[in-house]
């Protein structure tokens, strides 16, 4: 009896778990309300299936529980009501089936007038390519890929020239434009899900897939990478901001080229007039100065160097209230006028070099090292930075500065800006450390790379 | 005089019973011997898993409470996690298990056909065990690379356990592998071979239907793993590109080139989609006759029933890539796929529709075991139903690689068929081991099981719809997560140490009942079937005594009009069966 009462309370309970249950699908952010039709669908003919089948039996253990002198029927089959839930049964699937492969239909078959571009999945960042006026993606290839050319892009192909390379997490789409996306990995299996838009593709290397949809509510829309991707796939975020036509064209617009980009002058040498102004704090070395809180910046890889001007530029880094140090920075950004004089003093300080710093930070090393490992995915083992990774160098940088970032990093003083992703995965995987003495180990342990 | 099989022989007079220790509890070839070591094996390396799961659900629970896991340990522990439940656990203790116990005494025979083979079947099994366990102790650890271990993330640098962990990982499968193939050609022999007379594949219990058809499955299926393991050693040690392709690693470009990520996704669920049913067979035939023996009343639709584990057997063979809709495989897979699973639910719910009818008008005894085959009937068809969902490609979609699927497979293949392990262990205790378990602590284990499992599952469900990506290690600040989701995964995280903790009932149990418990009949559910027709609780070597026996009849002769029991064993002729009349 207590079985058959349990059995109702389930199906009870389970079905006010779905009604009254406040997850359910994000709000619709694209052209896919037939996936969330044949969705419903698919609730309604189990729902029914699930309370009937169950009450049936609810009512099977009341009615036939064992009593003293109670005798089972016997009877082996009964071809006729078998037949009746085969048939039952092949209506009820077909009634699923039939929208979910009309659907399917609309899903492999991308409009015309869809415009296309390009996601590319890497460990574990976004990046996204539009084929430019010409309307024609130019040719990739992984062997052509180099510090300068993150894309791969073939410098012979005249398709190319003009694609415009989004190198960063965060795109944008223009509402009501239907949209093929091409889906490329440099790597790994990865997979391009926008939950809002309810469709998802994993990207395969040496392989190009593609998905579709038509954004249709202006907004701004996580991507998240579905397919497991290593240590860090599930810091793996991106963005899609849907604008109205114009403010695309104008985001568009204001995204580098591939010949723009091949086209750029670096000079260092003009750099190093700037940096008189970095040296009061930071050394003529780029040695740092802790009573300044300045790290030792010399060698530092040029593109992360220029990431982090524009986001203290861009009031993205060193905006936090308790980032004291960091807005430090933000009045120095003033005498770097345009794109160009960041470039060049960000070359310069990549051409520094300096001694390896005093250490102070002591820890249990060995377990440094462990923890480590989620950190040399990036990092490199030896803490030398992967440019392909967008990882700087984080041996020979002073250790106490490491242990006041990784804080702020935890604490979300660092990364928490919306424009900051890549300061969002670190966030996230700082989070890791949660006791300061985590902290002190990792940065214990680094301490040993930087004086090898 | 020509050689026969100690399976097949008559009088047990050159079967020679094993006298030491060792022969009889160490290198046993004795069928029931082997199948208590491969169970103990396999609920051994289960409960690791078990901990495991803990441990990564306490990271997902509190994720800032406890810093017991690091991104790296939780993609560890998640794939063994998985791994060693679908393989090491549940398809060993099914097939290695029941299927080694009960085939030789359900058909009637005094042993497997190749008791020998038998024995080296378990040997092999232990090895592959001590290979997988030995990864936690190499430099990087066990493999992160997911229970699906898909190139080329699997042997690429930033997964973790990529050096040692990776390669104990596919050997220790290579190794299951040849296990299962000793096993299996025994048990699918056996049953073929070794019947005893009268015992026509019409008249075997859906018990050993399930296990033999999934025997077979297991057959097929291995093999496509075993292919596919070898291809991937040989990228990973050797540098072929199987399925690699050129790409970068750690920002550099590989020395791979041609190779296809997607064809191991193939050759992976080739064999990944039937080992559902390498599980679920095994169990839908012992929860058969679980149902049929409480309930007093044939199992309903017995021919139906055969034809339906055959039909979803050979159908397990063409539906593989719905598990991949959103590969990036040409999508018009996806009409074909999609078709072909929806139809395996209709010969799936005609066996659902028959254990209920079953149960109706019968004479249901809710005892300990009837009471976990019911609760499998409503967990299967809660995760039969959610697997509508995710076979049809269009909705797969947005459900694809969230919580829904880990939610739909944890309910249709890791809670369902446990609870017919359980429904299992306690049904055939009174025969394996002579003594009765303690019904109260039983119920206990029950209930708190089948609550407790059930709020792990559903609330994951709508996780899943939500958008709750699986395999992440935290979700950190998501726009479209609400603070309430993070709440459930607390929740959740509870009800699993719950579950867990209520599983110590169950060795209690065991435990207790192994040398407090009262001595079991030889017969204490009054079954048809052979195995409770023994001459001895529990049967000794050789099982029959001097004379194999004879069946008349299926099993499932409960409730005969006319008959003065309510039950006919299978091996009492028909001019004995005694009726009322007879009286």
């Amino acid at each position: 009896m207590a079985l058959a009462i349990a059995l109702i309370l389930l199906v009870v309970g389970s079905l006010i778990f779905h009604f009254l249950s406040p997850w359910y699908f994000t709000p619709l952010a694209s052209n896919w309300e037939l996936i969330d039709f044949t969705v419903s669908i698919t609730f309604v003919v189990t729902g029914i299936v699930f309370v009937i089948a169950n009450l049936f039996m609810a009512y099977c253990v009341i009615r036939y529980r064992h009593r003293p002198g109670q005798k089972a029927d016997y009877e082996p089959e009964n071809a006729k009501l078998e037949w009746w839930l085969t048939i039952i049964t092949s209506l009820g699937v077909a009634a699923m089936l039939a929208p979910g492969l009309a659907v399917w239909g609309d899903f492999v078959t991308v409009p015309d007038e869809a415009a296309e571009f390009e996601v590319i999945g890497q460990q574990w960042h976004w990046s996204y390519r539009f084929p430019g006026e010409d309307q024609q993606f130019g040719n990739v290839d992984i062997r052509h890929i180099t510090e300068d050319n993150a894309f791969g892009m073939d410098p012979a192909d005249p398709a190319g020239q003009d694609d415009v390379l989004v190198a960063s997490p965060i795109v944008h789409l223009p509402v009501g434009q239907p949209m093929r996306a091409w889906l490329r990995s440099k790597d790994v299996l990865h997979n391009f899900a926008v939950p809002q838009f309810r469709v998802k593709m994993d990207l395969v290397p040496g392989h190009v897939s593609y998905t579709w949809f038509t954004p249709t509510v202006v907004g701004e829309y996580e991507i998240l990478c579905e397919e497991l991707c290593g240590m860090a796939h599930f810091a793996m975020r991106g963005r899609v901001v849907i604008d109205e036509r114009d403010e695309f064209e104008n985001w568009l617009s204001q995204q580098p080229t591939y010949s723009e980009l091949e086209t750029q002058t670096v000079d260092p040498m003009l750099g190093q007039a700037s940096y008189g102004l970095c040296a009061a704090c930071h050394g003529q070395q780029g040695e740092g100065m802790q009573a300044l809180n300045a790290p030792r910046i010399a060698g530092l890889d040029n593109r992360y160097l220029e990431r982090q001007l524009k986001y203290y530029r861009d009031g993205v880094r060193g905006t936090h209230d308790l980032d004291t140090a960091g807005a430090m920075m933000r009045p120095i950004l003033a005498a770097l006028p345009d794109e160009a004089a960041i470039r060049n003093v960000a070359a310069y300080i990549e051409t520094l070099t300096t001694e390896s710093p005093i250490t102070s930070v002591t820890g249990n090393v060995i377990r440094g090292k462990q923890l480590y490992e989620n950190c040399a995915s990036c990092h490199g083992e030896n803490g030398q930075g992967i440019w392909a990774m967008n990882a700087p160098a984080i041996a020979g940088q002073h250790d106490w500065y490491l242990v006041s970032q990784l804080k702020n990093f935890r604490e979300g003083i660092r990364g928490s800006h919306r424009m900051d992703l890549y300061g969002d995965q670190m966030m996230m995987l700082a989070d890791v450390l949660q006791q300061d003495g985590d902290i002190d180990d990792v940065v214990a342990y680094l301490n040993t790379l930087s004086t090898n | 005089m020509a050689f026969v099989a100690l399976a097949d022989r008559d009088d047990d007079a050159h079967s020679h019973d094993p006298d030491t220790f060792i022969t009889k509890y160490i290198w046993s070839q004795d069928h029931k011997v082997i199948a208590i070591q491969y169970a103990i094996t396999a609920i051994s390396v289960g409960l690791v898993a078990l901990v495991l799961s803990l441990l990564f659900r306490l990271q997902l629970g509190f994720p800032d409470s406890f810093s017991l896991v690091d991104p790296t340990e939780y993609y560890q522990y998640v794939t063994m996690h998985g791994m060693i439940m679908v393989v090491y656990l549940l398809t060993a203790l099914f097939l290695g298990g029941f299927g080694n116990y009960l085939i030789p005494l359900m058909c009637g025979s005094r042993d497997m056909v190749f008791p020998y083979l038998n024995m080296l079947s378990f040997w092999v099994y232990l090895l592959s065990v001590i290979v997988l366990m030995a990864s936690f102790f190499v430099p990087g650890g066990p493999t992160g690379a997911g229970w699906t271990l898909y190139p080329p993330q699997a042997i690429s640098e930033g997964t973790p356990g990529v050096d040692g962990g990776i390669l104990l990982m596919i050997l220790s499968l290579a190794i299951f592998i040849v296990a299962f193939t000793m096993g299996g050609l025994n048990y699918v022999t056996t049953v073929l071979q070794a019947r005893a007379r009268g015992m026509t594949l019409m008249r075997m219990p859906l018990a050993i239907w399930g296990i033999f058809v999934a025997t077979i499955l297991g057959l097929l299926a291995f093999p496509a793993l075993l292919v596919a393991a070898i291809m991937m050693m040989l990228d990973h040690v050797v540098g072929t590109s199987f399925f690699m392709p050129e790409m970068l690693s750690m920002g550099t470009a590989n020395e791979y080139g041609g190779g296809s990520p997607i064809l191991f996704q193939h050759l992976f669920w080739f064999f990944g989609h039937p080992e559902v049913y390498i599980v679920a067979l095994p169990a839908f035939g012992i929860v058969s006759d679980v149902l049929s023996v409480h309930a007093r009343k044939n199992i309903f639709g017995y021919r139906m029933m055969v034809w339906a584990i055959v039909a979803i057997g050979a159908l397990s063979f063409v539906v593989w890539a719905h598990h991949m809709y959103v590969s990036g495989m040409n999508p018009y897979f996806g009409f074909f796929f999609a078709t072909t699973t929806l139809i395996i639910a209709v010969p799936t719910a005609l066996k659902v529709y028959n254990w209920i009818l079953t149960l109706w008008r019968g004479d249901l005894h809710l005892t300990v075991p009837m009471l976990f085959a019911i609760g499998f009937i409503f967990t299967f068809i809660h995760g039969g139903l959610t697997g509508l969902f995710l076979g049809n490609v269009t909705v797969d979609l947005p459900l694809s690689d969230t919580y829904f699927v880990i939610g739909h497979f944890h309910m249709v293949m890791g809670v369902s068929p446990v609870l017919v392990v359980f429904a299992a262990i306690y049904h055939w205790f009174p025969k394996i081991t002579g003594r009765m378990f303690h019904s109260g602590l039983g119920k206990a284990h029950f209930w708190l099981t089948l609550l407790g499992t059930y709020s792990i599952y559903l609330p994951m469900h709508y996780l899943g719809i939500l958008g709750l990506p699986r395999r992440y290690f935290a979700y950190g600040d998501t726009d479209f997560i609400p603070e309430s989701a993070h709440a459930m995964n607390a929740g959740i995280t509870i009800a699993a140490l719950l579950v867990a903790a209520a599983q110590c009932l169950f060795f209690i149990n065991v435990i207790w009942s192994l040398t407090k418990g009262k001595k079991a009949e030889a017969n204490p559910w009054r079954a048809a079937s052979l195995e409770w027709q023994t001459p001895d609780t529990p049967p000794k070597h050789g099982n029959w005594g001097a004379e194999l026996p004879q069946v008349y009849r299926w099993p499932y002769d409960y409730s005969v009009p006319g008959a003065s029991e309510d039950f006919i064993p299978q091996n009492v002729p028909d001019a004995y069966a005694s009726t009322k009349d007879d009286k």
